[in-house]
């Protein structure tokens, strides 16, 4: 452990191979250069007294959605540290963000979880397939868009979208919100 | 081996085996047909012979011209690199074959399938219930991969029937099908008494998507955006397999330049996976640090792919006949400086966990998997080699591979550490050979042909991350794809993990579950 810490205090915490502007871009996403990291975090300071939980449910989607959800949370890209966290339970999420075009065997699931959340509660589609079934459009075996079950207050395009769009869109929703 | 050697073979076991043909297809696959009332001992004959579980069992339709259905079955023999595929016809009037899964438990699940997708009913399975197609969703008599099957007919619905332990003191823990993490959904039933697992029940098929019946009809370059889309995070040997399969009947071989190039993608994506598990497996045990870490080092992995082709999950890059993007000198440059962080930074976070008595204390010896298990289960790819079975597509088939001297890497004990070690030893090897096959690239060569295409059918094969991903295809004389199989490794591995947990506690799953990582998507299709 100490000789852990002590090899990262030398190294600096992930100092390498990292696209070097990239923190630069999480901080610009459509707005004036330093800005949107911090409006992101007052919206939610805000609106949701300090925090955004969200309940992440797949409907049926390939994988790669939840990677990139996932890497979103990553220390670099690090979406917590805008006060947005993703819960273990619907009961106490503000949003439900929705992956996959919602296969027939996860529809009853997709409604449980939505009826067992909180007022004021919204969803969030991420992916194409979410969207209107996307690769799997026309499938005997899918019920195909979202907003066609839940009330969607929010896309997310991409196949899969990439953790910056996922971070920008979360950034778009909030302020429609004011 | 020829089909003489194959049916010399068979005869020692079966005499009383005859085929109504035998071809050798394509080099390294032979088609034999035959009459259904020897099909099981044949198939029973093969398994010995090549001591190969079942690689898949599936089925056609094939009543609109010849009134009739077609069963196949799909055996391995890595020593030589071939796949020996036995077919039999069905009458659509007696649609029903004998099962195999008595004899071959591994088989099991394929005559599963082929009873719920066509109604062809393996006789003498002991469990028919369907997999994918929910009791309570969709009526039974449904067969969806039917030639006349659009939608569901409404009818009866059911309920599932869980197998059940009862006895003083057990209890049923259900979790799913939604979890507490990013994570797709499948539902697991615990049976405990006490602490420890005596049995797990899963259920999956909540992400079954119709994608089988999805690729009917489709031209192949329509279909391999749609095979990218089977498992997310295994896009690439997805639409590997599926390529070599239209490649194989259309006759063409692809350029070395692009055979290269597709080792190193695939390799890319075997990299970004396993230091993805590893982290996960760090956090399952609540060892947060390395799994930051690792994500760290996924995400360069990721960045690199984005800037070598555009894609973050190599999407795109691959194609019928060939490769889209090459890599010029400027690309190989990034890839090697970025390699050498990377490979810096992996060894860093393997020497971080391997420090940790407590991590290696928590990892060692749970979820132990033993051989003889894996072998009667027939699961396949990383599982197995951790498992101690020497399975890998890639030591046996591809050219590159042979060349560039892959090591496979296995272990003997099974468990979790086993698992973990596996991946290391991958990661260490997937990193040797793309920055050798990147030596290899030349700047002028084609890295892509258009193939004619033709109808036929083949079997495409590569070996994913996970383990070997197999796309059975059939073409029309305009190339529209007319049965499409496929088999994602997790699809058979699954229950490898429920037999992996038993006598383990319920907290230790997440950790069995992480160092399998199988695909949901992928094997509910
Ligand atoms: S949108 Fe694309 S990446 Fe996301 S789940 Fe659907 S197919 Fe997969």
């Amino acid at each position: 452990m100490l000789l852990m810490l002590k090899n990262r205090i030398l190294k600096g915490l992930f100092s390498r191979h990292i696209e070097p502007d990239l923190t630069a871009k999480i901080d610009r996403l459509g707005l004036p250069a330093g800005q949107a990291g911090l409006e992101l975090k007052s919206l939610i300071q805000n609106k949701f007294r300090r925090s955004l939980h969200i309940r992440h449910l797949d409907s049926g989607s390939c994988g790669a959605c939840e990677s990139e959800i996932i890497s979103a949370n990553n220390p670099i890209y690090d979406l917590q540290r805008f006060g947005v966290n993703f819960t273990a339970s619907p009961r106490h999420a503000d949003a439900l963000l929705v992956t996959g075009p919602v296969s027939k065997n996860m529809l009853i699931a997709l409604k449980k979880t939505y009826d067992s959340m909180p007022e004021p509660k919204f969803v969030i589609t991420c992916g194409d397939c979410a969207l209107d079934g996307g690769p799997f459009k026309g499938s005997y075996y899918i019920e195909g868009a979202v907003k066609n079950i839940l009330p969607v207050a929010l896309h997310i395009p991409g196949c899969p979208p990439s953790p910056l769009a996922i971070i920008q869109a979360l950034l778009m929703l909030l302020r429609e919100k004011e | 081996m020829d089909c003489t050697e194959v049916i010399t073979g068979i005869k020692n076991i079966f005499p009383g085996f005859y085929a109504l043909s035998a071809t050798q297809a394509y080099a390294d696959e032979i088609h034999i047909k035959l009459r259904r009332e020897i099909f099981k001992d044949t198939c029973l004959a093969l398994h010995k012979v090549f001591s190969s579980p079942v690689a898949v069992l599936f089925a056609s339709d094939e009543r609109k011209d010849a009134a009739k259905f077609v069963v196949n079955c799909a055996f391995v023999n890595l020593r030589r690199g071939q796949w020996v595929i036995i077919s039999t016809d069905i009458p659509q009037d007696a649609p029903y074959f004998d099962s195999l899964a008595r004899n071959i438990h591994s088989v099991s699940l394929f005559e599963r399938e082929v009873w719920e997708m066509f109604g062809l009913e393996p006789k003498g399975n002991p469990d028919l219930r369907r997999l994918r197609l929910h009791d309570e969703v969709c009526p039974k008599g449904n067969y969806p991969l039917r030639k006349d099957f659009h939608k569901i007919q409404p009818g009866d619905l059911e309920d599932y029937k869980f197998c059940r332990v009862e006895g003083l003191g057990v209890f049923e823990v259900p979790v799913g099908p939604v979890h507490a993490g990013i994570i797709g959904p499948g539902h697991f039933r615990f049976s405990v008494a006490g602490e420890p697992i005596i049995n797990l029940e899963t259920r999956f098929g909540f992400t079954h998507r119709g994608v089988e019946k999805l690729f009917e009809g489709r031209s192949c370059f329509d279909a391999l955006q749609l095979a990218e889309c089977v498992s997310g995070d295994a896009c690439f040997a997805h639409s590997l397999a599926f390529s070599q399969a239209i490649e194989k009947i259309s006759g063409v071989s692809i350029s070395k330049q692009a055979a290269y190039l597709r080792a190193i993608f695939l390799e890319l994506e075997r990299m970004y996976n396993h230091v993805n598990d590893i982290g996960g497996m760090a956090v399952d045990v609540g060892f947060s640090f390395p799994s930051a870490y690792a994500s760290v080092i996924k995400e360069a992995i990721l960045q690199l792919n984005d800037k070598l082709t555009a894609s973050r999950y190599l999407k795109q890059v691959n194609t019928v006949g060939g490769v889209l993007k090459g890599l010029d000198g400027a690309k190989k440059n990034m890839l090697r400086t970025s390699f050498k962080s990377i490979k810096r930074d992996f060894d860093e976070l393997i020497n971080i966990l391997y420090s940790s008595v407590s991590f290696m204390d928590r990892v060692d010896t749970t979820g132990a998997l033993r051989r003889k298990t894996a072998e009667g289960l027939g699961v396949v790819g990383l599982v197995a080699r951790s498992s101690g079975v020497p399975a890998d597509l890639r030591e046996y088939f591809s050219g590159v591979y042979k060349e560039a001297r892959f090591k496979m890497a296995t272990e003997e004990s099974g468990d979790v550490l086993a698992r973990l070690k596996v991946r290391v030893a991958e990661f260490k090897e997937s990193s040797r050979l793309v920055e050798e096959f990147t030596g290899k690239l030349l700047e002028s060569q084609e890295i892509n042909i258009h193939p004619e295409l033709k109808g036929g059918s083949a079997l495409g094969y590569a070996e994913g991350w996970r383990g070997p991903v197999l796309y059975w295809l059939e073409t029309d004389a305009e190339g529209l794809i007319q049965r499409c199989k496929i088999v994602d490794s997790s699809f058979l591995n699954w229950q490898g993990l429920s037999y992996a947990v038993l006598g383990n506690i319920i907290p230790d799953f997440p950790l069995c579950n992480k160092s399998f990582n199988l695909s949901y998507s992928g094997g509910d299709l």
